[in-house]
């Protein structure tokens, strides 16, 4: 197995996940950007384990420590709960609002008779 | 080249492939679906690497929940069925960052790993990686059955129709009843 072909694609992925979170408007499609974000650091975290234990104790060894692959859930586990309350805000600013575009959101008090509209 | 070099190849490219089309298609629910077949070739690619258990809750935390919850959302938020055009910004400086932060990576993990070859360890099958847990992991994980508490607290009483944080015409009412 060459770890370099799992590792370039987690590369790519988090690069997509960046891509993806600055290019989209609709606050849907960017949490699903977040989520390819996580996706890629947790395929890292899985070829370093799979990688990092045989460089350090060889082919042979027995029974190694798991340690990538339980990071790995605990990271799948955040993953859940963020987007668990990012969905509820989410859903809170439709309600607010009733747009869920992300570049119309105001990020300070409006003056008086002066509407915000970061374009 | 191996059986397992082939398959993580092949699914890699579907999971980059599906990733791209997640943010790039213009249909809201087809992205969410696209994302199913991105975080399947992503489960597909932890089964090659021995790690199968994390595979399986890929499959049930991701796929299973995770895309539901967002198709949920596309679902209350009265997204358009059909391509609309207003979902993306102007495209350059994502381009250029993701472009950046993505190939920068690909590039150093290149330069680091070349083309060594690394011999596969035994499955991390739920026994090892529950005694693993169990044994050097158990502060944390106890402390992220909090968090996942509080994060189930949070999202109720953030979309609590009457809560402090409450929508426009809630605060009109309460406005109104003073």
């Amino acid at each position: 197995m060459h770890p370099v072909i799992p590792y370039v694609t987690a590369a790519l992925l988090f690069g997509i996940g960046v891509y993806g979170v600055l290019r989209r408007r609709n606050a849907v499609l960017m949490l699903m950007s977040v989520e390819l974000m996580l996706n890629a650091v947790n395929v890292i975290l899985v070829t370093a384990d799979a990688t990092v234990r045989a460089a350090l104790f060889g082919s042979a060894a027995p029974s190694t420590p798991a340690t990538g692959q339980v990071f790995t859930l605990f990271v799948i586990v955040i993953a859940a709960a963020e987007i668990g309350v990012g969905l509820a805000i989410v859903l809170q600013l439709y309600r607010l609002r009733a747009s869920v575009a992300l570049d119309t959101v105001p990020l300070a008090e409006p003056e008086e008779g002066q509407r915000v509209d970061v374009k | 080249m191996t059986t397992s070099d082939a398959l993580l190849l092949g699914l890699g490219a579907v999971a980059v492939g599906a990733a791209l089309l997640v943010v790039t298609t213009r249909h809201l629910v087809r992205a969410g679906l696209y994302l199913v077949v991105a975080l399947g070739a992503v489960a597909g690619i932890y089964l090659v690497l021995t790690a199968e258990l994390v595979a399986w809750v890929q499959v049930l935390i991701y796929v299973g929940a995770v895309v539901v919850l967002l198709l949920f959302a596309v679902m209350l938020t009265r997204a358009p069925i059909g391509p609309s055009g207003d979902l993306d910004r102007p495209g350059w400086p994502a381009l250029l960052v993701g472009g950046g932060a993505g190939l920068g990576l690909a590039a150093l993990l290149v330069e680091a790993y070349r083309w060594s070859t690394v011999d596969l360890d035994e499955v991390g099958s739920a026994e090892r990686l529950g005694s693993e847990i169990f044994r050097s992991w158990v502060l944390p994980f106890e402390v992220l059955s909090v968090l996942l508490l509080a994060a189930l607290i949070g999202a109720i009483v953030v979309s609590r129709p009457g809560s402090p944080a409450g929508t426009a015409d809630s605060a009109a009412r309460r406005d109104g009843e003073r």
